[in-house]
């Protein structure tokens, strides 16, 4: 049951990036979607708007971050999924704390 | 001083094993034997670490080590199991293997923050070197293409881990 909506958000999410040009890649239920691969943020950029939901997919077998300096922090254990309830000064750069090579950037939008 | 006198020792030791080895490039079984000894090694000093370490940040970082270099050594095993090849021993893993040994006596001794430090500082020393001979050697010398990309995968993983113990290190100054 997992394995099926997960392949459909996967499917989702794909096509979006797609149609988009991998700007925001944004489901029909306001949830936005950022893919962790491969120690890659994919999209990397995300346009959002206050009170919409991020959510991070893990493919790889090893735990990531999504952290602000100074900030908030999501932990995202290997192969899970974990979400961010938008706040309207999320405008930010992220990082993964455990590979800080990995960067993302969050653009909330009025 | 002297700690990182010896870190660079045994980074010069290995380099210019490796160095050696690139007259003639390395096979895959050789490359998936060095990729596999190096996740062995660091996991090997995470649990050191993790036995010694009563720092919080070290202790984080360490048990990331172990889970990270883990998981990438299973999907090594996984894709040599896959592709039938056989990880072949050879100077540079040995050479690895014998650095490695030195700095575990060497870190051994140590305790407290003079542990902390020299454990964090031997971890960027042998990531970079790591990230250097994936770089320059391993992954231009990998003829499988699957292979090829798993030591990307890792490269990538492995230069994160660096960030991530000079992030350490700076906060334990
Ligand atoms: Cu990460």
């Amino acid at each position: 049951m997992t394995a099926v909506i997960l392949d459909r958000r996967q499917v989702l999410g794909a096509g979006a990036a797609l149609l988009m040009g991998g700007e925001a890649a944004a489901a029909h239920d306001g949830t936005v979607h950022v893919t962790m691969e491969k120690l890659v943020f994919l999209p990397a950029e995300i346009e959002v708007k206050a009170g919409q939901t991020i959510e991070w997919i893990n493919k790889d077998p090893f735990a990531h971050t999504a952290t602000v300096k100074g900030g908030w922090e999501v932990m995202i254990p290997p192969g899970k999924t974990a979400t961010r309830a938008v706040a309207a000064g999320d405008t930010v750069e992220y990082y993964c704390r455990f590979h800080p090579n990995m960067k993302g950037r969050i653009k909330v939008s009025a | 001083m002297k700690t990182r006198v010896s870190v660079l020792g045994a980074a010069w030791l290995v380099l210019a094993a490796t160095t050696a080895m690139a007259a003639d490039k390395p096979t895959d079984p050789q490359i998936a034997h060095i990729a596999y000894s190096a996740g062995v090694i660091d996991v090997d000093a995470a649990k050191l670490a993790l036995s010694k370490t009563k720092n919080a940040d070290v202790a984080s970082f360490a048990q990331s080590m172990q889970k990270d270099h883990e998981a990438v050594n299973e999907m090594a095993l996984a894709l040599v199991k896959k592709l039938n090849v056989q990880p072949e021993d050879n100077p540079t893993s040995k050479a690895l293997a014998k650095a490695a040994k030195d700095k575990r006596g060497e870190l051994g001794k140590l305790s407290g923050a003079a542990f902390d430090k020299a454990y964090v500082a031997n971890e960027v020393a042998f990531h970079k070197q790591v990230n250097d001979a994936l770089a320059t050697l391993l992954i231009p010398s990998a003829q499988n293409n699957e292979l090829k990309g798993l030591l990307e995968t890792g490269l990538k993983l492995f230069q994160g881990h660096q960030q991530h113990a000079e992030h350490v290190a700076a906060a334990l100054k």
